[in-house]
Order: C-alpha cells, then structure tokens, then sequence
C-alpha cells in the first residue's frame, strides 16, 4: 500500500517504536510463536517502522512462574526479529531485579541492538550497571521509568537524570497503569525535557485503560517528546497499548513526520496481527479500574485467572492492588491478594449462617 | 564464659546485630570498628564497648583478640578483610555477598558448616526462602523452584542498588546449592509505598504431579516454625496453595508459598525484615557457633 499523496514529508520528528512483540506478549500470556514474530517483523519493518521491541512481556529472563513462562525462548524470538527485519532494529527491555546483565549480552548475541531498561519510576539507581553494560555492547539506550503516575514530574525529571548520566539515550514517561490524564502526561513529559532535554530525548508510552494512550502522547509530542510507543491492534497489557496504527495516522493527520506509511501499519495490523489476537484488548470493568486505581496494566490476565481460580471478582483484586501499593513485578501478590478475599468472602459466610 | 566477638561496619546493619548479640547467652560483643568516626561508633561506645574508626589494623591490634567477627561492611571490604582474620585465627560470619565461605542458612545447612572459618549468610531473601525450598525438597524432587522478594525501597542500600544483579545471581545459586532445587531462579522488586512495605516473599516450587501435598505443607510448617525461633515476625500468610500438573510447566505441579517478614524493631524498623532476617540469621549463627566453642572448652 503506498501512502496518500498528501503525507507529510521532510526529516522525521517523532520515531514510533512497536512494542506489539514485547507489551504484547502480556495480553498473549507470553504464547508468541517464532511464524506471528516473523510475520509481525516483516510488516512492521515494510512499513518503515524503525524500532521493533521482542521480549518476554516482562522484559529479558521474565519467563517463571510468576509471570508466565514463555512458549517460545525470547532469544530465538529475538533473533528471527533480526533475521526478518531489513531497515528495523530490534529492540529488548529488561527491568533490573528480574533480568540479568547475562540476558542482557545473550539478546545482543542475538542481533538485538537497541536496549530499553525499565525501572519503577522512583527507582531508576538501579539500572546503572546496565546502562553501562548495554553501552559497552555498542547498544542504543533508552530508559523507561514505569508507573509514572506514582510520582510527581519534578520526581520523573530527577530519575530521569540518574538515567541519563548513566548512559540513557532517551528517557521514557512510561503510563503502565494507563492513568495519566492529559495534563498529567504533559506536566511529566515537561518536566523531564526542561531537566535533560539538552541531552537526551525523552519519550512516552501510553496504554488505553481510560482511552487516553494517543491523545496523551499527542500531548507528549507537542510537550517535547520526541520517541512514543505503539503495538498493532493495542496488542499489550490492560486495554492495550496506543495503537501503532493510530498513532501512524493521528501524526500524519496533524502533519507530524514519523516516517511510517499509514497504509503499511494499518496492514500489519489488520492482516497480520487480528487473525492471531486471541481477544481484541478492550475497556472492559477490570481495564477500566486498572486506570482509575493505578493498577499495573500486566495484572490484568493473571487477575482473571486468580478469580477463576479463587472465586473471587478480577475487579476487586485489582482495586485492591492499587490500593495496597503494588508495583510492576509483583504479579505474585495477585494471587496473595485473591486468597485473603477468598478468605474474608467465607468468613462472611459463616457468620451470616 | 561467652565468646568474644567483633562487629566490623557500625552501620544500621551492624548496630541492628549488636543490639541482638547483647540478648545472646552465649556472645559478647566487645569490639565495634568502624573507618570513619560514626554515630555508629558513638552508640557502641555508649553501650561500653571498644570501638575505633582505626579499621581491621585496630581490631587485630586488640588484646584479648576476638573469636568471632561479625562482617557487616561490603563485598569488596570483605574480600581484603578476609585472609587477615584468617591469618589471625578468627572465625567470620560474613552478612555481605562475597560468599567467599559456604551459604549458609541456619535451619537447612549450619550444622553441616560449624567448624568453618567463615561462612556467608547469603541474601535477604534467601534467608527468607531458602528454608521454604528445602522443606519442599526434602519431601519431593524439586526440578525448578523460583523466588520473588518484594522490600520496601528505603530499606534497600546504595550496594544493592548499585549491584541488583548479585542478589539474583547468588540468590539463584543458594536455591539450588542449599535449598536442594535443581534449577533456581531469583526476582527482586523495589516497592516505594508509603508507609514503607513489609518484606514480602513468595516461593513458587515444581513439584512432581502426583506429590503428596499434605507431606509438602507440614514439612513447611515444620521449617516456618525453626526460622520463627531467630525471626520471631516471619510468618505464612495463607497455607501453601497448590496447583494442578500443567503442560506449560513439563507436567509438573505448583506449591506456591507466601510468607512475611517482619523485623524485630531492634535498631531498624519493623517493615525492613530483609534486614532483620540477615543480622537474626547472623546473631542466629553467632549463638551456635560460640555454643559449640563453649562445649569444646574442657572442663
């Protein structure tokens, strides 16, 4: 398909990284085969898309017992990505804690050459070491301070800046929860270009769980950022991601040089990756009160599958996840939580009786 | 008579471990050493011990020499402390990660280590699960257990921080080594809620389809019931849950065990029982070993 004859041209303003192969991951209970990987890569690198994120959902080594193991092994994801892409790199995320500097030098073995290290967004300290690493490997770096809602700009300026004195290319506002709204994507996205700007870019990822992923990284882009995130079909976690191909065409709408084809994207996301999505990411109750409670968007499934298993509302365990405090990795607390309401749900029986 | 002791880094940690010791029966605690003059040093000398910000030269200039010393420093401190208590005949009980000793974990493996010269304590959160894993593999083959420490973030140090990799690698490796699974895994997550978090961990164990589950959870009461006679405030949240044979996990089944760890409140908080359960599993130690030099002093 070839783009309409009024798409904006000049140099590239924004880059649209996907990260269908990597937040989507998460809404696939990490089951993507090597053939929807190739399949993936080849329309997304057709369509000039020129950052492809494979990783396990929870980045690098996240394949266990407490976030899903993976059918296929990353590496051999992350090295058919390589293998399928002419013009795109590959992208890897790691959050320090589960991922290892190991994993790390096993996805550059395997072509990947662009690292992304995620921390929760007051702890960015400890991705040191791995920055260093990844630019040792001759990596692109980019930082991704998670749960941005948790903390306040000036707070996500200053980790922003321990990132990038470690060696932070770019530096991500990164909204798991899908809970920023408008102004608060903009305050963040501010703060952290006026304290790095000079020096580095600064991004955002958005996901949809109160339907503002694209507006706000609209927002983002006019507030300075100039990298954001997408997966096809909002393929990821919660109620997914900005969709790749919505961003492609809000961008070109507004005039905004991404460099990717609309029509290419729109393709991929139709064609290629519908056929295989095993339910289209939805606002539904439990996506909803993810964004309204700033519930990390990753607990959706495993919530779903703790009701079934305890009989207790998928809703209420994540309610209940925001209001204890949870943060990204303690997918196990999900399980803690579902048992003690399990367990006041009976008590209550009994003393009803 | 009680055996002597030092505490080399009057930090939080080392401060926490000697208010502990001075409860001991079996240690005193007569040397707190420091590198610069602290507030650390100030509090032990208050207490009336000898204490100097002279360094390791200070303490093996010292008269009587201690037994035992207590590494409460780093690593890297460690590894260049460690041939001089060698040389000088002192027994090192190491509560940083240089595992230059062999891991050990009070209730699974101290007794197999007494005589040695120095034994590491390992990580917070193998000492929190460690004893979980044991419980499980000394009732079923344990192909792959995995484990997840959730520590409230103000309790977690600049060295851990600067190095979060250690944690994983030699929690991982104490999985396997002393918990008796073959393939270990470790995470660590840093939680900065306010009011700080209790150290929480979860221990997720393969087991075989056909396990007897009710052996499986006495054998962890059994081992929650020892760690409780050192950390008083760990606890099972629920009982062990256990799930059925999957495809996905090589046709195993799954015990999964949620445990809490609340500190003693001694010197550190409450919430920080990362901490806490290294200087218990350290004064835990400490209490064993001089009790064994004791016994072997004639009569």
């Amino acid at each position: 398909m070839t783009a309409p004859a009024a798409a904006p041209a000049g140099p590239r303003q924004l880059r649209i990284t996907d990260t269908t192969l990597r937040d989507g991951s998460h809404a696939m209970a990490h089951q993507f085969t090597e053939e929807q990987v190739r399949a993936t890569v080849h329309a997304l690198d057709a369509a000039n898309v020129e950052v492809i994120e494979v990783t396990h959902g929870d980045g690098l080594g996240g394949s266990s017992f407490n976030y899903g193991f993976s059918r296929v092994d990353e590496i051999k994801l992350i090295a058919a990505g390589v293998e399928e892409a002419t013009q795109a790199r590959i992208a890897v995320l790691l959050v320090p804690g589960i991922g290892t500097k190991d994993d790390l030098r096993n996805a550059r073995e395997a072509g990947a050459s662009v690292a992304r290290i995620a921390t929760h967004c007051t702890e960015a300290d400890v991705s040191i070491q791995h920055f260093g690493l990844a630019r040792d490997l001759g990596m692109e770096t980019v930082g991704f301070l998670m749960m941005a809602h948790k903390t306040s700009p000036a707070e996500m300026a200053r980790q922003a800046r321990i990132m990038v004195d470690a060696g932070a290319e770019c530096v991500y506002c990164v909204d798991s929860a899908g809970a920023l709204v408008l102004a608060d994507a903009q305050e963040r996205v501010q703060a952290m270009v006026a304290e790095v700007g000079h020096q580095a870019e600064i991004g955002f990822h958005g996901h949809q769980n109160l339907s503002l992923g694209v507006a706000n990284s609209v927002l983002a882009f006019q507030h300075g950022a100039r990298q954001v995130d997408g997966a096809l079909c909002a393929l990821g976690a919660g109620a997914g991601n900005s969709p790749t191909e919505v961003l492609a065409a809000t961008f070109d709408h507004l005039g905004i040089v991404t460099g990717v084809d609309v029509g290419g994207v729109l393709a991929a996301a139709e064609e290629v990756v519908r056929p295989f999505l095993p339910r289209w990411p939805k606002m539904d109750r439990s996506a909803i009160v993810q964004g309204w409670a700033g519930v990390y968007s990753s607990f959706l499934l495993h919530a779903e599958r703790a009701a079934e298993r305890y009989g207790v509302p998928a809703h209420e365990i994540l309610q209940r996840a925001g209001e204890l405090g949870y943060v990204g990795g303690q997918e196990d607390m999900i399980i803690d939580i579902a048992v003690g309401l399990a367990q006041e749900r009976d008590l209550a029986a009994t003393g009803a009786r | 008579m009680k055996t002597l002791a030092a505490i080399v880094g009057p930090g939080n940690i080392g401060t926490d471990l000697l208010a502990k010791l001075r409860r001991s029966e079996h240690v005193e605690v007569g040397y707190m050493v420091g590198v610069v003059e602290s507030e650390g040093l100030d509090r032990a000398r208050q207490l009336g011990l000898a204490a100097s910000a002279e360094g390791v030269d200070w303490l093996l200039r010292q008269d009587p020499l201690p037994e035992l010393v207590f590494e409460a420093t780093s690593a890297y401190a460690h590894r260049a402390n460690a041939p001089r208590y060698a040389e000088a005949g002192l027994t090192a009980i190491d509560l940083t990660p240089a595992a230059l000793g062999p891991l050990v974990c009070p209730p699974v493996n101290l007794h197999a280590h007494i005589g040695a010269a120095n034994v590491n304590l390992i990580s917070c959160g193998a000492q929190a699960t460690v004893p979980i894993v044991h419980a499980v593999s000394s009732v079923v083959p344990v192909p792959y257990a995995e484990i997840v420490a959730s520590v409230a973030s103000v309790s977690a140090g600049p060295g851990t921080r600067a190095n979060i990799d250690e944690f994983t690698h030699t929690t991982s490796r104490a999985i396997e080594v002393v918990g008796g699974a073959v393939r270990g895994k470790a995470i660590i997550v840093l939680n900065p809620v306010e009011p700080p978090m209790i150290m929480r961990d979860t221990v997720f164990c393969a087991i075989p389809a056909d396990a007897d589950t009710d052996a499986i959870t006495a054998s962890i009461e059994r081992l929650v019931a020892e760690v409780q006679r050192y950390v008083p405030g760990y606890t099972l949240r629920a009982a062990p849950q256990f799930d059925e044979a999957r495809d996905a996990w090589q046709g195993n089944g799954r015990v999964a065990v949620f445990l809490e760890v609340r500190g003693a409140g001694d010197y550190l908080p409450e919430y920080a029982g990362n901490l806490d359960i290294m200087t218990s599993a350290a004064a835990q130690v400490g209490e064993v070993i001089a009790q064994r030099k004791t016994a072997e002093v004639p009569a």
